[in-house]
This record gives C-alpha cells, structure tokens and sequence, in this order.
C-alpha cells in the first residue's frame, strides 16, 4: 500500500516553491523565543507589582507573537521564506550543541497559531481568570509556556526540539495543577508529566540513534542524510522512527499515551484551549511533519504504525466523547479525535492535509473551548446536566459555539469540512480504505457528539442552580474574533481552486513528495458530508427531547458499550492497577527492604564482627565498646571537648584494626605477586 | 602574577581554610561573631583565589596547569605535586564556593548542640581536605587530603547530627542516629581507602612513582598491565565506589545524609561524592586504561542499577531528606554510567553532571534543612501545602526538584542526556549490547526520577497545609538564606543554559585523557 503511494507520489512534480531568506524578519525570529520568556521571568518576579498583576505583559507578549507571526505569515505567502541560524552553546570534540530558529513554511505556520490564538486565549483569560487565585503566577506560566513552545517550533536541531518539548511539559504541569489545593488536581498535573515523560524515553532514544547515526543533531543534517540514502541512517531508520513516533504520540496524546490529556481539563480552560487544544498538542503531529521526508523515504516502513495509531486514536475517543457529561471532557476526546485525524494523515504521506487540518482544528478547536469556559463562567458548573437553554441566555456564545461545531463537524463551507475532507480524500487516493472507513466513521461520530452537546448545553430548559447571563465583552470578543477565522480558515487550501496553504506549508528546506489534488474530490467530499449531516440528524433525534438527568438522557445506550466508553475502556485503571500501584507500592517497598535487611544487614553484621575482631584484639572493656558509643563526650554535647577527648581514641582504634588489616592484606601482595 | 601561576595559587587556595582553621582556633569561643567572620574570611579567600585560578587558566590547552612540584617525603619518593586542568578546575570552584555558602548559611542555622567555632573549624578543614584532593597530583598527597575529609565530616555527623533514635536491622537494637550514621559512613569510607592505598602502594612498588602523570605515562606504555593491573584497579575500584557510592556500596549514604546537620549534608552531596568519581576520572582510568576498558562493562551495569534501585527506593521513602539522599545514589548511577562508556561524550556528561549535581542536590539539601528548621519535622506525611505557607521556599524547592529531575533548560539536564547518548556509542570494543541495553535502562530511570520528584512535591508543597500548622507563624526565605542559596540558583539556570561553563574547560581535557589513554 505504502509502496503504492510512493510510485504515485513519485509521478508528481516534486513541489519545490520559489523562496527567499526572509531578510530582517526572519532574522529577527529568535525574539519570538525571547520575549515570552523574559515576559514570563518579569511577570513571576515582580508581576504583582505592575498594575493590571502581570496580565498586561503576557497579553504585550503575545501581541508581539502575534503580529510577528501574522507578518513572517504574509511575507512567507507572497514570497516564501527559508531560513535557518544556529549557534554553538558548547562543543565536545567534533559534536556540537546548538541554539538556533528555522523560519520555514511550516514553523511559520506554528509561530502564526501561537500567536494568533493564544493572542485571543490571552486576552480571554484575563476576563475568565479575573479574581482566581494564583492570578499573577497564572499568567507568568501561561506566557513561558508560549516561549517554551517557540523554543521547540523554531528549533533546527532534536536537542533544542528536546528542551521546548519538556519545558512545554512542565507549563503544563504548573497549568494544569493551577488549583494544587485539591489533590485532585495535582494528580492530573503529575499524570499529564508523567506520561509524557514514559513517551519521552522514545523521543530522547531515538534522537540518540538518529543523532549518533548521523553526527549531528540538526533536522537539515539529518533529513539531508535521509535524502542521499546514507546507509548507516538506513539501518537504524525505522527504530529511530518508530522511537521519535513514541514520543509525538506522548505529546499528542495518541492512544495508548491518551490518557492524560482528559484528565488534563482540570486546568483553567483557557490553558485547554491554548495549550490542550490549539497548539502543545499538536507538537507530536509538527515533529513527523518536521521529519516528514524521512518518514516518507527511510523509515517509511514505521507508517502502517502511525496510520494505525492515529485511526484508532480518532475512532475509539470519538466514541468516548458521546457519553462524556462534562463538557470539556467532550471537547478533550474530540481533541484526541482530531488529533487521529492528524496523525493518520501524516501517517499516510498526506503532509499538506494533515498540518492543514492541524491549522484549522487550531482555530476551531481553540474556540469551542472558550466557548466552554464562557459558559462554565456563566453556570459555575463543567456538567452539562447543570446546563441547557443557554442559548437564550448566552446568545454570542452560542452561536459562536455553532460556527466551531458546524467547522468542527466539516459542515460546507466552514474551515473543517476542506480540512478534513482533504485528509479522507488522501486516504482514498493513496488506498487506504481500511482508514477511509473509520474516519468516515469517526466523521459521524463527531457530528452526532457535538449535537448532543449543543442541545444539552444550549437547548430545552436551564436546570443549573446559577444565574447565567452572556459573558463580559473581553471574553465574547476573542470568541467571535475566532469564529471567523474558523469560518474562512478553510479557504486557504481549496483543491483546484485556491491551494496557496499547500504553498506555504511546503516551503522548506527539503522537498516535500506528496500527492496534491488537482480539485476536491466529490464523491468524497459529498461523504463526508453526508455522514456529518446524518450524525446531527442522529444527535437530534436522540437528544432534542429534553430529558432531566444525565443518565436518564444516556438510558438507551447500549448497555456493555455504555459501560466501557463510561470507564474509558478501563485503560486508566489498567496502567493503575498493573503499573502504577506495583511500582509505587511493593516493588518500591520491596527494594528498599533489600536496603534496610538485606545491604545493610550484611554491613551490620560486619561491624559486629569487626567490633568482635577489635574486643578479641585489643580487649576492650565491653561495655566501653558498646555499639550505641553513648560515652559522655559525644552525648554531653560539648564539642570543644570531644574533639580533644577520647572518643577520637575509639575511631583511631577501629581506624587502627584497619589499617593493621591493610599492612597484612599489602605484605601478603608483595610476597605473592 | 609569576607566582601565583607556579604553584602558589593551588596551595593558596587549598590551605588558606587551614590557616583560617587554626585562626579560628585561637578565637575565644565567647566571641562567636569573630568566629564567624574569621571563618567566612578565608573561605571567601580560597574561593577568590580558586576563581583567580579559573582565570589565569588556560582554556585552550590540555595539560596540568599552575602546576608545581616540590620534593616533600623523599623517603618514599612522595612529592608535593599539584596542578588542576580541565576537569579538576570546575570541581575546584565547586568546592571552595560550596564552601564559602555553607559558612553564610550557618550564620544564623546552628543545628544542636551550637558551638560555631568548632562546627566552622570543621568545615574549614574539610575544604582544605576537598579543594586538595582535586589539585593533588601525587598519591600519597591524594590519599592524604582524600583521608582529611573523613574525620571532620565524622565529628559533623557524630556531634551536630539527627538525635533520635533508630531500631537496626540485625543487630536489633536502638541507637541514637547520629552515632550509628557517624561510625557507619567513617568505617565504610576507611575500609575502602584501605583498598584504595593497597592499590596505591603497590602501584609505587610496580612503576617505582606515587606521581599521577608518570604513573600515567607508565599506564599507557603497558607497565601495569596483566593480572597485576586487575588486581589493582579492584582495589581503586573498592575504594573510589565506596565514596561516589556505586549500588551495592551505597548503604552508608542514605544514614549519612540524612543523620547529618544540613551543611554537612551539603557538603557531603555536592562534593564529597565527587572525590570517588574524580578519582576514577583522574586515577583509575589513565594509570590503568586496559583495566578500565575490561572494568566498564561492570561499571555500567552497576551504575544503572543504581539508578533503577536509588529511584525506587525514593519511591519507598516517607522522609523527605531520606528521599533527597537517596536520589544521589540514581544521579551518580548516571556520572558513573558516563565515565564507563569512557568516550569523550561520556566522560565530558560525567563532569557537568558532576557539577550538576553539586549545586542541584546541595540546594536541595539546604531546603529540606530550613525546612526542617521550620517545621521540626521532615515527614513527608506531616508536611503539605509549604507552597502556602511559604510561597518561596516552596517555589524554590519546586524548582529544584524540576532540575534534580533532568528538565532540560537546566542543569542536571546535561549530564543524563550526555550520558545515555555516550552509552549510545561507547569506546570500540566495548560491548554495544551492554551499553545500549544501560542507555535504555538508564532512561527508564528518568520516568522514575520524575515520578518520585513530583511525588515529594505533591506531599510537601502542594495541597492545603496539615491542621497541625493553623495558626503558626512561618518565615519565609531569610537574608542568609538567600545569599547562600542564590549562586546555586544562578548557576542551576546558567550551566543549563550555557552549558560551556562547565564544557568549555572539560572538553579539550577530556579528548586528550581519552585519545592519550584509549587512543579513541
């Protein structure tokens, strides 16, 4: 199958665009890193001080992202940018450390959601955080976390990739336990750190394979050793591919590393919107497409797996996402959905379509958590059993919720259905049909989610005990802002008719071999379609009647299967119980009882045969050598004393029995040797 | 400055506190704040000019530097040789600031019972005892300073240590705390320098030299090679992996740490370990290169079991200074794990974690001492919500034990990461299967270290505070504590980012001690 699409592939035109070296705009890109992270030192530090407790820097900050982005963006549409810089921060022998930023098609596209979005998140957040604890250390985190980000989208080598990669991981960390005060929610914290940090083994091993291999750490390096069939890469291509897979399936949350992201909605929402949503998530899905041209040469043979990874992935959480009652939980297993979709597609050589997806779902995504977060504002409540009838109440975020439900479900002619439709029409075109199906499955799914979770939220009657009304405008005016852009996103790339995002997004360094389009495939686009309208059609019929209580509404599920996707498929329960717990409890208590009985055991009953050996040599008084040595100078307390008193004696004499030990041990050596 | 280069700089440096040891001495005890200046004066000294030393060294080249080499015990051909280069130098600094912190620190933190001249005499005579044996270029001198750090820390822990009462495994009885850690670590420490100065003698009888660069020299040309060779680095190895200390000679660490007063358990991580990786690097390897690559295998197996064993037991611990001392055993799993792959990549991962290590685990120690200042108490279970009562100490106790957990961006990043990617590679002939199957085992126990990290921040930081604490007043972060605690912090950020701090001096060393000595 794969080698299929390769002779396709191999058929077209290799799409190199015209670029230039951006001139002093992409030279500059390194204050995209900086200035976050400075911002977040300054806000941590003396963030309380300022006027407005920090925020208005962060918000600077990612001001400064955005426009940034927005013109590295527009100046890489009109005349494409490649540019890459780096500098040595230390040498061992010919191995060079390196500190850099690429400013390509496809960091471009990341700097520009960083900053675009999280301009909106930021601005959001200082209406959804106003009078939260921890407000000023909020923001401070929030923003490093953006550096953090930048670090690992601009980075031109693995290592630099590395560093972003956990420190992206520990902002989420801090974000996700914001409110520590309930051990539940550091728990979700530790969970989300630490399986990211299971997945990172991957990563770090496999950059040490590839790196090793080649000599160097730098993407150009390595993709250039790819591209000239370097046998020595060849032979370690697909466990070095296999090995990075795992760590973007850590960060990206793919099955079986999801289990994190759900629990990770114990943030504040603006962080599931920005960061478990919008952007941090999607690092595993930029990672195989920075590789991408050694995914689809080397290591092509790691493909199947991704493909298999991600369908699953978008299939099995979608069907989570159906009986979920919080409704950022929908909006996490949806995540993990579309991050399937993603993966999938990056999985089966659709480059363009799977990093367009990743930009548009930005958008849509990042709102339709917002949106959440406006309306838990309003009902002080995640549950949308406290919910219902909001539309009256919250009018601009409903129907904002409607613009990233309709893109979300790929309805004609928001930004998800080119999306998404792109990506079904690549696995037709390069014969995966078996992934054809369960994403035109998954395309139902989603369709039938959204609906019940817009007529349980926004429909029939309010049965929340709080008085909502529409949020301030700070809150509703980044949502309307995203709306539109969840709207138009999609006309970026219109097969046959506008292609300019395939465009942007393959002006690199290295040639991207893929399949494009010459025009939107019909057929499949009236699928997904039809299947999208059908899952509505299904949600309404199931939910528009009012119904009083989450489990009555869910009744007439299908017991067994209500009862697995309810337990997540038991899989958290399954890493507790089969590795969480046996480490943490007995095996943990196990070793350090070897510690205490058995290692210390054997020095023990050492010293009380060299304390023997000494009493039988020197004869010492037994109570004198009493193994406690409670003698006056030391339990006296008076130092001055001890040190001239004759409990030095005692340590000579043990020092003593040794050293007459060695003489022997040395003699004896001498005279053999 | 002539002089200073030609010898006078090094002793300067390592004698200065021993001079400040006998001046403190001839201060009345009554006048404690004397004391403590006159203390703090020379530490401040040796570290001056240690720092000096940093800049009148030349980077650029391979050798022993501000070298001398003075006739000293001619009876047995033992001569007052020292010298530091490119590896000795970062840990030179390391210990005279160390030095210099912990002095600030026990400014106003007098563990029981008090005393100051005697404790600052102690500590004083431990610097000269630290500072010497990374200079030393002589055995006999060596084992001199290397042995002079026992007894101070011996009376630390004996007199100023933890004073309740512990029940022993086998010998079934109760023992006050502090004696048992004190006697445990001195024997352990001496049974292995008795190996050690075995190894010593019978090197001198076999190349006729106590000199560490001839005795290399010697090394090279095959001198020591053969079972005599093996014979010896067994008993180096004895008594270089009772200091580091390599699993399963480790034991004494965990009651020494944590019986010991917080300087002593500062001093104890951050640079008294290092004698024992040091002495590898310095000794072991050059003198006996064919022994090293027959002792790596072993060496790095024994070096991730450290690090698996050291982090699950952390995970088992319900005292979190017990924790802290625990998870050095993992962390110098790591060094050691470099310092066997002995490549260049490995060995350079071995001194920055070194490095790394000091700062990052000294820090963490100071913490759980002020912490224990505070609260009396250093159950992890009695513990919680710290971050509430004590925002910066908690901040800072969070991001300690980020950098104690590898996060890249700081410190202890460095060392892991360059020690698995050496272990990727290790020097030909060395066996792949092993060192592979290390790396991977090795960054399993990253998953660890993160896990029993977050975990102590968890039960200490996070949550709300134990009833317990209602109503009692907490002072946060002092004066003292802030100027002995900020170098640490500084440097935690600046070796993790600018890493050439410490591989700017180690790398031109490094590849010249692994081309000369294993031709790689």
């Amino acid at each position: 199958m794969i080698h299929a699409l390769n002779a396709l592939v191999a058929a077209e035109e290799a799409h190199v665009a015209e670029h230039s070296d951006g001139g002093w705009l992409a030279a500059g890109a390194w204050t995209l890193v900086v200035v976050p992270l400075v911002a977040a030192a300054i806000i941590i530090f003396v963030g309380k001080r300022l006027p407005r407790k920090g925020w208005e820097l962060a918000w600077a900050a990612m001001g400064y992202v955005g426009v940034y982005g927005v013109a590295l963006f527009i100046a890489n549409a009109s005349s494409g940018i490649v540019y890459e810089q780096s500098f040595e921060i230390a040498r061992m022998g010919s191995f060079a450390i390196e500190w850099g930023w690429v400013v390509d098609g496809l960091s471009i596209t990341l700097y520009t959601l960083v900053g675009v979005v999280g301009f909106a998140v930021f601005t959001y957040a200082k209406g959804y955080m106003e009078g939260e604890i921890r407000y000023t250390f909020f923001f401070g985190a929030f923003t490093f976390f953006a550096g953090a980000m930048l670090v690992l989208v601009s980075a031109p080598n693995m290592l630099q990739l590395i560093v972003g990669w956990e420190l992206v991981g520990v902002a989420s960390y801090l974000l996700i336990g914001h409110y520590w005060e309930d051990k539940e929610n550091s728990n979700a914290a530790m969970k989300a750190f630490l399986v990211n940090k299971v997945a990172d083994v991957g990563l770090i091993i496999g950059v040490i394979v590839i790196a090793a291999t080649v000599g160097s750490l730098r993407f150009t390096d390595v993709l250039e050793a790819a591209a000239v069939g370097d046998s020595a890469l060849a032979d370690v291509a697909v466990a070095g591919g296999i090995l990075l897979f795992i760590g973007a399936m850590g960060k990206s949350a793919q099955f079986p590393f999801h289990v994190w992201l759900p629990d990770a909605m114990a943030g504040p929402t603006p962080v599931s919107s920005l960061m478990h949503a919008a952007t941090m998530v999607t690092a595993g899905v930029y990672l195989v497409g920075r590789m991408f041209p050694f995914y689809e040469g080397m290591a092509e043979d790691v493909r199947p797996l991704i493909i298999a990874v991600g369908v699953i992935t978008l299939f099995a959480m979608g069907l989570i996402a159906m009986v979920q009652d919080d409704i950022k939980k929908v909006l996490a297993y949806s995540t993990l959905s579309q991050l399937g979709y993603m993966t999938a597609a990056m999985g089966a050589g659709a480059y363009t379509a799977g990093m367009f997806h990743l930009f548009t779902h930005a958008f849509f995504k990042g709102l339709l958590f917002l949106v959440a977060g406006s309306v838990i504002h309003g009902v002080h409540s995640n549950n949308m059993s406290d919910m219902g009838g909001l539309r009256k109440l919250m009018p601009k975020t409903y129907w904002t919720w409607i613009v990233g439900t309709l893109a979300l479900m790929g309805i004609f002619p928001l930004s998800g259905f080119f999306s998404k439709d792109e990506i079904l029409a690549q696995f037709s075109h390069g014969g995966e049909t078996l992934a054809l199906i369960v994403a035109v499955g998954g395309a139902f799914i989603t369709a039938f989610y959204m609906t019940r979770a817009t007529l349980l939220t926004f429909w029939g009657e309010y049965k929340g005990s709080a008085h909502p009304d529409e949020s301030p405008n700070i809150m509703t005016r980044p949502l309307i802002g995203l709306a539109v852009l969840s709207a138009v996103a999609g006309f970026a790339n219109v097969p046959g008719v506008y292609d300019g995002f395939t465009e942007w997004i393959t002006t690199r360094g290295q040639a991207i071999l893929e399949y494009h389009p010459d025009g939107i495939d019909f057929g499949i686009a009236a699928i997904g379609l039809a299947v999208g309208l059908a899952g509505i059609y299904a949600g309404w019929v199931l939910f528009s009647k009012d119904r009083a209580t989450q489990r009555e509404r869910d009744s007439f599920e299908v017991p067994v299967l209500y009862r697995l996707l309810r337990n997540k498929y038991y899989i958290d329960d399954l890493y507790a119980v089969g590795l969480v717990n046996p480490i943490k409890g007995p095996i943990a208590r196990f070793v350090n009882w070897t510690n205490q009985a058995i290692l210390d055991g054997i020095v023990n009953a050492a010293g009380i045969m060299v304390k023997g050996l000494g009493t039988f040599v020197y004869g010492f008084d037994q109570r004198g050598l009493d193994f406690g040595i409670n003698a006056a100078g030391f339990s006296a307390g008076e130092a001055g004393e001890t040190l001239r008193h004759s409990q030095t004696g005692k340590v000579q004499q043990y020092a003593a029995a040794l050293f007459v030990g060695m003489a022997l041990l040395v003699a004896g050596f001498m005279i053999f040797n | 400055m002539g002089w200073f280069d030609s010898g006078w700089g090094l002793s300067l440096t390592v004698f200065l506190p021993l001079v400040g040891a006998a001046v403190v001495m001839l201060i009345p005890r009554a006048q404690e704040q004397l004391v403590k200046q006159a203390a703090l004066a020379f530490a401040l000294a040796s570290f001056a000019a240690s720092v000096l030393v940093g800049f009148r060294f030349d980077y650029g080249v391979s050798g022993f530097q501000l070298d001398t080499n003075l006739s000293w015990i001619s009876a047995i051909n033992s001569n007052f040789h020292v010298g530091v280069d490119g590896i000795s130098l970062p840990m030179l600094i390391l210990s005279t600031l160390i030095t210099v912190l912990a002095i600030i620190y026990s400014w106003n933190h007098w563990p029981e019972p008090h005393n100051p001249k005697a404790f600052l005499v102690l500590i004083l005579l431990l610097a000269t005892g630290m500072a010497g044996t990374f200079v030393a270029l002589d055995l006999v001198l060596f084992f001199i300073f290397f042995e002079l750090v026992l007894l101070p820390m011996y009376f630390m822990i004996g007199i100023w240590g933890d004073r309740t009462r512990i029940k022993l495994a086998v010998f079934n009885r109760e023992v006050e705390t502090r004696l048992y850690a004190a006697i445990k670590f001195f024997l352990f420490t001496l049974f292995g320098s008795a190996f050690m100065l075995l190894g010593f003698i019978a090197l001198n009888a076999r190349g006729g030299s106590f000199d560490i660069v001839e005795l290399s020299e010697m090394g090279r040309a095959g001198v020591f090679a053969g079972s005599f060779g093996f014979w010896v680095f067994a008993a180096l190895f004895i008594g270089f992996a009772v200091k580091v200390p390599m699993w399963p000679f480790h034991t004494w660490l965990p009651d020494a740490h944590t019986a010991a007063p917080t300087v002593g358990s500062v001093l104890l991580a951050a640079i008294l370990l290092k004698l024992g990786s040091y002495g590898f690097i310095r000794i072991s390897l050059p003198i006996l290169p064919e022994e090293a690559q027959n002792w790596a295998p072993a060496i790095a197996i024994l070096a991730v079991i450290a690090i698996i064993y050291g982090s699950l037991a952390c995970l088992a611990q319900t005292d979190m200074k017990r924790l802290i001392a625990f998870s050095s055993v993992g962390h110098m799993g790591f060094v050691m794990l470099g310092i066997a792959t002995l490549t260049e990549v490995g060995i350079n991962a071995a001194v920055i974690g070194m490095v790394a290590h000091g700062v990052i685990t000294g820090m963490l120690f100071f913490l759980a001492g002020s912490m224990q200042h505070r609260y009396h108490t250093r159950e992890m279970a009695r513990l919680g919500g710290n971050l509430k009562l004590m925002p910066i100490l908690g901040g800072m106790l969070g991001f300690t034990a980020m950098a104690s957990l590898g996060l890249p961006g700081l410190a202890g990043f460095w060392g892991e990461f360059m020690a698995l990617f050496g272990s990727f590679n290790p020097l030909d002939g060395l066996s792949l299967g092993v060192f592979r199957t290390a790396m991977v085992i090795g960054a399993i126990g990253t998953i660890l270290t993160a896990g029993y990290m977050l975990w102590m921040l968890q039960k200490v930081n996070l949550g709300e505070p134990n009833a317990e604490w209602s109503g009692k007043e907490f002072h946060d972060v002092d004066r003292y504590e802030w100027f002995a605690w900020a170098p640490l912090l500084v440097g935690i950020v600046a070796i993790g980012v600018f890493p050439k701090i410490v591989f700017g001096a180690t790398d031109g060393t490094v590849e010249a001690l692994v081309r000369t000595a294993f031709g790689g």
